[in-house]
């Protein structure tokens, strides 16, 4: 098995700072220059993060599943270390989706929760995620665990669709998906540029996760010899 | 290939029989249990009566899943399958419609526990036992792919209900929902989308399923 190369360069940091960038423009736009919308008042400020959440924690976790495959024909340990780091970041985000849905909810619905579509489906998927978090803790070896989890990925993202409909079918109180097209032209500076302050954040903790990954499997894998006369030179 | 390797399955769940008696009072004990969460309310207890029959046959299943691959983990017999000139997706799939078998039939045994203790009775036996036959292979399919993952593992008991719950949800409320269409009546005609819901996403996981076995057991 070959070891993923460690990529050492500066990129991750300069997505994380241009992305810390956006989102606080896109915060002080959102909380003090876009007008307070008619029925919900302030409270409705929380789309813009609320959305950009959900947007990339979907971009995140469709990331992992083309990882998942892209590993299980290649079997390129890179794509594991990118598999690992994307859906911590995708659940991170689906956890966050579920937390400010939930403050939302409050105000706006009168309750914390709701058996909505979109809004259960994100629970299951989190615990189904959280699930493959769990599985590669519990897996010593590395490459049985990346291919599990290749695998159960695979299996989890198919059923996104799936229980979405079923769901839907089942019950159906959530405002309809809140995009430009949905809402009006002044809210769109504030949530474009959280979009993609959170999409480059994202893009930046994927990448340095996966370096920590990238590292964790390499003293994994290495002999003792080869990681000793790595810290010889390091020395 | 796949008719030994489902003979082979079934002449172990035979031999081990008694183990399924005990799932069936595990899964008994659950229904008279769930029965408490809701006190001696009759007509709530008949209109819970299908969703607590699912969970009661999910959480029988994880102990049936996870025992269906305890042999192949002594004396490393999975190693000894694998050895065989055979396709790995024979095994999977003889142990899956095993293991479909075995839940089907405890599900149908479950049946008279809930008319008994909810009052949940039916006429319209035939699509009851079709609606426990595409549910039972909706928790069959992806429950075989990982009780295989999670028999090497340390943490097996723990692991295959996290991983499984999540993902059979779309089933289980298939499943819950057309059960309870045919115990209180089915005045708006959905019985028809939720079974084929259900076949959708038997027809998805056995195939995906099979196909992702192979990699799953190798070494």
């Amino acid at each position: 098995m070959e070891l993923p190369k460690i990529q050492t360069n500066k990129a991750p940091y300069v997505f994380l700072a241009i992305g810390v960038l956006l989102l606080s423009i896109g915060s002080y736009v959102g909380l003090f220059v876009a007008p307070a919308e008619r029925y919900m008042g302030n409270v409705q400020r929380i789309m813009y993060v609320h959305v950009p959440c959900a947007w990339n924690g979907l971009l995140a976790i469709t990331f992992a599943f083309v990882c998942a495959i892209v590993f299980l024909f290649s079997g390129d340990f890179r794509w594991d270390t990118r598999l690992e780091a994307s859906i911590e970041v995708g659940v991170l985000l689906a956890f966050l989706l579920c937390a400010q849905g939930s403050i939302w909810a409050k105000p706006t619905w009168g309750v914390w929760w709701d058996w909505d579509p979109r809004l259960t489906t994100t629970a299951v998927l989190l615990f189904a995620f959280l699930g493959i978090l769990a599985l590669r803790r519990f897996v010593d070896d590395p490459v049985k665990r990346a291919i599990w989890s290749s695998v159960a990925t695979i299996i989890a993202y198919v059923d996104v669709p799936i229980i979405y409909f079923s769901v839907r079918w089942w019950n159906s109180l959530h405002q309809a998906q809140s995009t430009t097209n949905t809402v009006s032209s002044q809210f769109w500076p504030p949530l474009r540029l959280n979009a993609f302050g959170i999409l480059f954040l994202m893009i930046g903790f994927i990448m340095v996760r996966s370096r920590i990954a990238a590292y964790r499997l390499r003293n994994e894998m290495a002999s003792p010899i080869a990681v000793g006369e790595e810290a010889g030179e390091l020395a | 290939m796949l008719a030994a390797a489902l003979r082979k399955e079934l002449l172990l769940q035979w031999r081990t029989r008694g183990q399924m008696m005990a799932v069936l009072v595990f899964g008994a004990t659950a229904l008279l249990l769930f029965s408490f969460a809701i006190g001696p309310d009759a007509s709530a207890l008949r209109t819970f009566s299908a969703g607590f029959l699912w969970l009661g046959l999910l959480l029988s299943s994880t102990l049936t899943l996870a025992e269906s691959f305890h042999s192949e983990m002594e004396n490393r017999a999975l190693e000894g399958l694998l050895l065989l000139p055979s396709d790995p997706r024979a095994l999977y799939y003889g142990k899956a419609i095993a293991n479909w078998l075995q839940l089907t039939l405890l599900g149908i045994a479950l049946v008279p526990v809930m008319v008994v203790l909810y009052d949940a009775g039916t006429t319209q036996l035939l699509k009851l036992l079709g609606i426990i036959i595409l549910g039972a292979a909706g928790l069959s399919a992806p429950g075989t792919l990982y009780a295989g993952m999670t028999a090497q593992l340390k943490a097996k008991q723990m692991l295959l209900p996290l991983l499984l719950f999540p993902l059979i949800v779309p089933a289980l409320l298939a499943s819950v929902k057309a059960t309870s269409l045919v115990i209180l009546g089915d005045p708006m005609d959905q019985l028809n989308a939720w079974i084929t819901l259900l076949a959708a996403f038997d027809l998805i996981y056995w195939s995906m399923c099979g196909l992702l076995y192979g990699r799953v057991i190798e070494e």
